[in-house]
């Protein structure tokens, strides 16, 4: 029997597979199409603002996305370069054959781990637990956990202009019955929407009146366990495309026939993505929409045009694409669509992401109302590690706000809910200081090898990197930059004032004009950039990150503060009644999870504390 | 860790001797940094002599009692300052307190950290979750009446602009290829920064001039024997009779009498028993005069034209400050003064018109004529002020960021801080302000 079976072999299935296979448990993934593990049908990249931190928790917790994207992608950039630590992001364009098979070949080395091919349509439920799946042909698999992972999959239709399809992306099959089998087992069911632009054949596109963006002249990986395998000087480009005032009188005049306008859609879209009609609509005044294109893949010829999805029939698709500065002769590979899909209340989940009605079944990814790849992983890989550690009779993982963006996402799901599919922005984060794409692996990695899910090899390289800092940081304290002739020289050639008197190496990289960089002209700084970087950043910001420690510091009280599972709301009487009711919906965790949400008042979680205090002794 | 909070915790006005109180594990360092004597190694549950300092300036003598965690009321370290000037004397420590990091404390809260930190029973236990309940219901209706319409207008739009400001230099970050967008600049923040702090200070002025109106005006009136004190003040009150009396409230020191001037209280306060015409009154002398000038918001020296100069005369001149104005008394009499200075007014106290120059002095002084022209919009509460003036510094912090070029998404750290204590002052208090700014003001995505 299996100890865990993850139905869906997306971003999320994967990464939760995976995950739970490392730590031991026999684990079984089920797919409808095992062409499709790991597919991405919208755009063709991983990473971007806060998602690519994402990305790099997710490889420092052990996961797969980063190294995986590390060797199939054809660009790689930083975004954000010119703004602080705290912004910056990696972004990769990768290719949409290579990623999944890239992704299958890692799954299929994965030892206690099997793929297998099939449409699960129910869950064996005996008693309010889960005990397995059932197969749309009746067969039963057992096993001790489910984790479903079902993406846009269940009871999607697919919507152009009027036409409604029952189907899943991009013509793939869809799961029936599954939500329904959920709702009759008190599950709350949410309807969302979203979707996906045009692919324009390649040769019909004429480039050589298109803007160039170009990948990093600098080699990076998302993974803090490879070195880059790839030539900056070969990546693609991608290129910028503008929508025009002619674009905008064809949508306007066909705007009834829009699924989304027309009134052919019901499920609600997400306000970050909006289709092209809903930015003509709603930012009339605009004279020009920015799009891009972007290369899917090495092996065939689609490009993507980012910015311009809608739910426009084909013919008007034409014109829309045909009136492009450079897009005038353009093929259309495929059309625009948008999808709708049944996703689970995330106010049902626990922050573990297990089920709070059923026992032992997970959900991770889009069926838990958030949009993306990356937002997919991050709760993949924590779904997987918690039903182990569940299966395991361990305490369960969860990253607070300060800990992870992970931690934020699945804190904003299961507090606030969404009416909308989530995605991760900076601004969600209000400690983004301290989460940071260069220091995943500090945040991160030392839960990783508690848990074993990285390897031995993996935790020295941490180890070393960690004293490294250590030792560096002493080096620069005790390393005085001399100002003699020779110096003087170095500063006065970048333009940077001289200092009167020597220096402490570190002193001086305090000052907001010099770099490490810099700093490696006048004094040897014998360590890897990595290392640098790291003591960089925590001089140069020191007086900001140490404030927002202090701001994490005030919170792990009140997280410290575990509400008990069994708490009668109904029992503390000076509530006030819109608190009790939203508390009673939500049944925080901790006490710092209960004063995040919206209606309940300092006032509140102090009733609610001295009540913990009077009946708990917390 | 907690905050560390502080208030006043006798009733206000009632008693010779106010207690500030302070408590968290930043009380010590905070009441170190404003007053004269090292309270670094100091022992527990001593108590201590000392001055309360603004900077360089003495603002009051206090006695400091310094009891460290965790035997105390709430387990954690507590600090308690007597003071022994008046209601101003009380508020000024507190506000020094609060500018030095500490937190307004909410109604109940000493007792409720003295709950949560386990010092108080079980049994007692209810009574502070009623206390607790109550009090902040109370403050609740307390804020939203506090904060009258016109101000809520008034932050709410500072907010809203600033929470523009917010969310796009969020979407400069989150969208950063999309070029179309306005690009936030630093002389763009420069420009929108000032405007802001502009309008904050403007805020903070006006309360002032709220507390003036709510609470009047406290004056005392000094000089050395025989200068005619008692008659200034007689002729002040009698021609006002129907307010003469005695009112004991806004201050621990009497209200000898109180008239209004543009509709402003002005309170005359006993500081020497002023009103007795009995020698014993005369006698006291010029150190009691210029003690007496710490519980006023302004001073009235009096001098007597009809006679030279002596050294107390002298001393008290030198002692005249911004809020002091010289009434050079018995004007209808020959002037024997000579007087070095520009700023001084002349009359004498048997007659209105004589008197008239005195008040027409004080209406300029605090513009009196132009605050009942404006409208009314201040804030009289002080955590509601403290919340506005860490607003202000925070704003400062992003101006001197913005000055030493430091990256748009660490000024914005600042800028947010800001807003949230803004949110505060209003009691608008809702996360997801900003990402719904982001989306309806910008248009992005795939």
């Amino acid at each position: 029997m299996y100890k865990i079976i993850v139905v869906g072999g997306g971003h999320a299935g994967c990464e939760a597979a995976h995950i739970a296979a490392k730590m031991g448990m026999k684990t079984l993934l089920i797919t409808m199409n095992i062409k499709n593990i790991a597919d991405m049908p919208c755009n063709p990249s991983i990473g971007g603002t806060a998602k690519g931190v994402i990305v790099r928790e997710v490889d420092a917790l052990g996961g797969l996305m980063g190294r995986v994207a590390d060797i199939s992608h054809f660009q790689i950039k930083m975004l954000n370069s010119s703004k602080g630590p705290a912004v910056r992001c990696l972004r990769a364009q990768a290719d949409k054959v290579t990623y999944p098979k890239n992704m299958l070949k890692e799954l299929n080395n994965t030892e206690n781990l099997e793929i297998k091919e099939g449409k699960v349509e129910d869950l064996i439920i005996e008693n309010k637990v889960v005990k397995g799946v059932i197969l749309d042909n009746g067969e039963k698999i057992e096993s001790e956990a489910v984790i479903l992972t079902t993406g846009t999959y269940t009871k999607a239709n697919i919507l152009v202009g009027s036409k409604s399809t029952p189907s899943g992306p991009h013509g793939e099959d869809r799961s029936n019955y599954l939500s329904d089998n959920l709702k009759k087992n008190g599950i709350d069911i949410i309807r969302l929407k979203t979707g996906t632009p045009q692919r324009i054949e390649a040769s019909s596109i004429d480039f050589s009146v298109l803007q160039e963006e170009k990948g990093d002249d600098e080699a990076h990986t998302f993974s803090f366990d490879l070195k880059p395998s790839y030539d900056p000087t070969k990546q693609r480009s991608c290129y910028l495309v503008y929508t025009n005032e002619n674009t905008h009188n064809i949508i306007r005049e066909n705007l009834s026939k829009s699924a989304m306008y027309g009134g052919y859609a019901t499920g609600v879209g997400p306000r970050y993505c909006p289709s092209i009609e809903d930015k003509i609509v709603r930012f009339s005044d605009k004279e020009r929409h920015q799009l891009f294109l972007e290369p899917e893949s090495d092996y065939y010829n689609d490009w993507y045009l980012q910015g311009f999805s809608t739910s426009m029939p084909e013919d008007v698709q034409e014109k829309m694409v045909h009136s492009l500065h450079g897009l005038e002769n353009a093929i259309i590979n495929k059309y625009a669509y948008a999808i709708e899909y049944d996703a689970i209340n995330p106010l049902q989940i626990k922050p573990t992401e297990e089920n709070k009605i059923i026992e032992n079944l997970f959900t991770a990814g889009q069926i838990n109302g958030t949009s993306g790849y990356e937002e997919a992983a991050g709760q993949g890989i924590i779904a997987g590690i918690n039903a182990a550690l569940k299966l395991q009779g361990k305490e369960p993982f969860i990253l607070k706000r300060n800990e992870a963006y992970i931690g934020v996402l699945l804190d904003d799901l299961v507090t606030k809910g969404t009416i909308e599919p989530y995605r991760m922005l900076t601004s969600r984060a209000e400690f983004r200081l301290i989460l940071r794409h260069d220091n995943a692996d500090l945040r991160l990695r030392e839960y990783a090898h508690e848990l074993g899910t990285i390897s031995e090899e993996q935790y020295a390289r941490f180890t070393k990197k960690k004293e490294d800092i250590v030792e560096l940081k002493e080096y620069l304290t005790n390393t005085k930059v001399e100002i003699n002739d020779e110096t003087r020289k170095i500063f006065e050639e970048n333009n940077i004032e001289i200092p009167t008197t020597n220096m402490k190496a570190l002193d001086l990289l305090k000052r907001p004009e010099i770099n490490s960089k810099f700093l490696s002209k006048l004094i040897d700084i014998p360590y890897s950039k990595e290392v640098i970087e790291q003591v960089e950043i925590s001089t140069k910001y020191a007086g900001y990150i140490e404030k927002s420690y202090q701001q994490a510091e005030k919170l792990k009280k009140l997280e410290e503060k575990i509400i008990p599972e069994d708490i009668d709301y109904k029992k503390i009487i000076n509530l006030a009644s819109e608190a009790r009711q939203k508390l009673e919906k939500v049944r925080p965790r901790t006490i710092a999870q209960a004063s995040r949400i919206s209606g309940v008042n300092p006032s509140d979680i102090s009733v609610l504390a001295v009540y913990l205090k009077k009946e708990y002794n917390k | 860790m907690e905050d560390t909070i502080a208030s006043i915790s006798t009733s206000i006005g009632i008693g010779a001797i106010s207690i500030v109180r302070i408590s968290g594990n930043e009380a010590i360092r905070i009441v170190n940094e404003i007053c004269s004597i090292d309270l670094t190694n100091i022992e527990s549950h001593t108590i201590n002599y000392a001055h309360i300092m603004d900077k360089d300036e003495i603002i009051d003598e206090v006695l400091i009692m310094v009891m460290k965690s965790p035997k105390t009321y709430t387990k954690e370290d507590v600090i308690e300052i007597n003071t022994h000037g008046g209601i101003n004397t009380t508020n000024k420590v507190l506000e020094l307190l609060l500018e030095h990091g500490a937190r307004m404390a909410e109604p109940g809260e000493f007792t409720k950290r003295a709950f949560l930190n386990g010092r108080i029973d079980l049994t007692q236990s209810e009574a502070v979750s009623d206390l607790i309940n109550a009090k902040t219901d109370a403050s609740r209706r307390l804020a939203i009446n506090q904060v009258n319409g016109k101000i809520n207008e008034k932050i709410n739009n500072l907010r809203d602009k600033m929470a523009k400001l917010i969310s796009n230099i969020e979407v400069n970050i989150d969208y950063p290829e999309y070029q179309d967008e306005l690009q936030i600049t630093v002389e763009l923040l420069n420009k929108e920064l000032r405007e802001i702090k502009k309008e904050l200070d403007k805020i903070i002025e006006d309360s002032k001039n709220g507390r003036i109106i709510s609470n009047g005006i406290n004056v005392a009136i000094i000089g050395k024997p025989n200068v005619g004190k008692s008659s200034l003040l007689n002729a002040l009150l009698d021609e006002n009779k129907a307010i003469v009396t005695n009112i004991a409230g806004t201050t621990r020191d009497l209200v000898e009498g109180s008239i209004t001037l543009n509709g402003v209280a002005i309170n005359f306060i006993d500081t020497a028993g002023i009103r007795e015409t009995s020698d014993v009154v005369e006698k006291i002398g010029v150190d009691k005069s210029l003690e007496a000038k710490n519980n006023a918001d302004l001073v009235i020296l009096v001098i007597n034209n009809n006679e030279e100069l002596d050294e107390e005369d002298k001393k008290l001149l030198a002692s005249a400050d911004e809020n002091t104005i010289i009434f050079v008394n018995k004007s209808d009499l020959d002037s024997k003064v000579e007087l070095n200075l520009s700023n001084y007014v002349k009359g004498n106290t048997l007659s209105l018109d004589g008197i008239r120059p005195l008040k027409e002095a004080i209406i300029s002084k605090f513009s009196l004529d132009k605050i009942m022209n404006k409208d009314m919009t201040y804030v009289s509460n002080l955590r509601q002020i403290d919340l506005i003036k860490k607003a202000i510094m925070a704003i400062n912090s992003a101006i001197e960021d913005v000055d030493n070029n430091v990256e748009i998404d660490l000024i914005e750290i600042n800028i947010k801080n800001a807003w949230e204590l803004l949110g505060e002052v209003t009691g608008k208090v809702y996360t997801d302000e900003i990402v719904d700014t982001i989306f309806s003001n910008f248009c992005l995505g795939k």
